[in-house]
């Protein structure tokens, strides 16, 4: 038999493909089917966004990042929100609090609808998106009725949140959170004990949990890989200390663990909303909804009309904005994706010198490489939509 | 008042992060230059060559165990004279706790990496270098990450304009994408909101005519 020459073959994967999450190109070099090395191209979403909240003021700054992992857009929100606080040393009244940990899950609950069943898609599953569109649509229209947009919200703010929230719509979520399980158990059967669905996800793309940690991987990545660690139990900021919720965790750490605990996690978050809904409606959970010395969170429209000092903080908080104290801070929050954290630097002016961005898909997509060598090439697309990458976080 | 509160002042003999950061300094020695506690985060200055070592033993000590690698970034600060930090965080999940390591350097001079150590820092150190200019030694592949193909210059230093110098279109008669250097109908307003009665060096333009 004569010599035949053999070379690896090198594919060019997205950046439209519409497995690829986006805008993501990788470059895949393969040996028949099997994956040789990965590439991956990120920066075609890249905007700037660092470079220009060093040219804002604070609260100029947050909406940005609504933009960033615009899956789950207030759980970003949070991150800047705290550290800003943390730094003004200003405490968000109870009521804040409660709807903030409230619109965080239901950020979450947006973010594992999406990722599951779009992963699910990524495998041959047409139905389950169809399922979960539904009832993101549904929390699409709360996060509408609470600060006015479907995705950019810039709802939380510093201080607090922007908007008290109507009763009809605490009633409104307080009844889709009755409702919810039911579909979320639609889609389990559909897909948990699908035989397809298992194949293609069990024993593909495993972690080990020491791996995971020095791989800057947070969230379900660890999670999956058995680790119970979450930030909303291990470092608590606002409301969570006071909810009663369970972390999943998974065993072997591969695709199918990671879609476990995501649906555990659905479970859990809206247990977490039913809580809020509770709380709000208790005595103790009405008041103000954000910081009303007037230092930080402008004075409302009606309280202008009346007021002089109203209406002189209103204008000066909406123009220069606040100072916040030099000195440098990281603060984070357990978002859908893992940790995502803000490194803020202040020099003592109205503006951040410094906001780096600690996006949890950043970690995890530069791992994708070690994850799919050895795989076939029909594992890359199911270890992708097992890592939950949205560009808007990964590229900034 | 009738009702007073009686409170009694806890005895706070060191606060865990200060002693952690002790702990450090101590086994680091001269490594270590400096450390500090403020806001909640404990901070340390490291002396550049060091930070390998300084982070194996982050990892590695049992009283540490700052096992999970979290975050590379610059920062820069043009008026010093080596302008750039990289900031480091780690989270010990066995003590609960965060640290931050910062080093100095300069656009030419490398900063050990740290990718033999933690491997999730390689896309990390290749954005400080894509966006700062930040050189690191030892890094397996040091290239762009998130700036275009062909991107010239470090857009987070503080020299480089917000609006940068080129930008891109679609080009109907040439039909492709074609760059060209950036024009503005306006100027980028930037606001002074310095208070003038803080003592700020304002210059005027003309100022200088009256000292003459």
């Amino acid at each position: 038999m004569s010599e035949v020459d053999v070379r690896n073959f090198t594919i060019n994967f997205g950046p439209v493909h519409p497995s690829a999450h986006g805008v993501l190109r990788m470059i895949l070099e393969l040996d028949g089917e099997l994956v040789e090395r990965v590439d991956p191209h990120v920066g075609l979403l890249h905007r700037g966004t660092e470079k220009l909240i060093e040219y804002k003021t604070y609260l100029q700054a947050l909406p940005y990042f609504d933009r960033l992992d615009y899956v789950a857009p207030m759980n970003q929100e949070h991150a800047f929100a705290l550290a800003v606080e943390r730094m003004l040393d200003v405490e968000v009244p109870r009521r804040g609090q409660l709807i903030r940990v409230l619109y965080a899950e239901i950020g979450r609950l947006l973010a594992h609808l999406m990722n599951v069943t779009t992963q699910a898609m990524d495998i041959g599953a047409l139905t389950p998106p169809l399922w979960g569109f539904e009832q993101r649509e549904k929390l699409m229209v709360f996060y509408e009725r609470a600060s006015g947009a479907r995705m950019h919200a810039a709802y939380f703010r510093p201080g607090g949140v922007h908007q008290d929230l109507p009763q009809a719509l605490v009633d409104d979520i307080g009844v889709f959170c009755d409702e919810f399980p039911k579909a979320l158990d639609d889609i389990d059967t559909l897909l948990t004990e699908n035989r397809i669905f298992k194949q293609r996800n069990v024993d593909i793309g495993v972690v080990p949990l020491e791996e995971a940690w020095g791989r800057g991987f947070s969230g379900v990545m660890v999670r999956g890989s058995g680790a119970a660690w979450d930030l909303r139990k291990s470092q608590p900021y606002d409301a969570y200390a006071e909810m009663d919720f369970d972390i999943p965790t998974g065993s072997n750490g591969d695709c199918y663990d990671r879609y476990l605990v995501r649906m555990e996690e659905m479970r859990q978050a809206n247990r977490i909303m039913k809580q809020c809904v509770e709380k709000l409606n208790a005595p103790d959970g009405k008041g103000p909804v954000s910081s009303v010395d007037g230092k930080v969170v402008p004075p409302k429209r009606g309280e202008m009309k009346q007021s002089m000092e109203a209406l002189i903080h209103h204008f000066k908080l909406y123009t220069e904005g606040y100072k916040v104290p030099a000195g440098e801070i990281y603060a984070a929050v357990e978002a859908p994706k893992g940790e995502f954290g803000v490194y803020l630097v202040s020099d003592g002016t109205n503006k951040p010198y410094r906001c780096h961005i600690r996006a949890p898909g950043f970690a995890h997509l530069s791992a994708m490489d070690w994850l799919c060598r050895g795989h076939m090439l029909a594992d890359v697309t199911a270890i992708l939509g097992s890592i939950d990458i949205v560009f808007g976080e990964v590229d900034r | 008042m009738t009702d007073t509160v009686e409170t009694v002042e806890p005895v706070v003999p060191v606060h865990p992060l200060v002693a952690l950061g002790e702990h450090i300094a101590t086994s680091l020695g001269d490594a270590i230059e400096g450390y500090e506690n403020a806001f909640g985060d404990l901070t340390l200055s490291v002396r550049l060559q060091s930070i390998v070592e300084v982070v194996t033993f982050l990892r590695d000590d049992p009283k540490c165990r700052f096992i999970a690698f979290l975050d590379v970034c610059g920062a820069d600060y043009p008026s010093r004279e080596f302008r750039f930090d990289v900031v480091y965080h780690f989270l010990s999940p066995h003590l609960n706790q965060r640290i931050r390591l910062k080093v100095q350097t300069d656009d030419s001079t490398p900063v050990p990496s740290i990718t033999g150590v933690f491997p999730g820092a390689d896309w990390f150190e290749r954005e400080t270098y894509d966006l700062y200019g930040v050189l690191f030694s030892g890094h397996p592949d040091l290239r762009r990450i998130l700036t275009d193909y062909g991107f010239d210059g470090h857009p987070l230093r503080k020299d480089f304009p917000l609006t940068g110098f080129v930008e891109v279109r679609y080009d109907e008669e040439r039909r492709r994408v074609i760059y060209e250097p950036v024009s503005l109908p306006q100027e980028f307003r930037s606001f002074d909101y310095l208070s003038p009665w803080e003592g700020t060096d304002y210059v005027l333009p003309g100022d200088e005519k009256a000292k003459n």
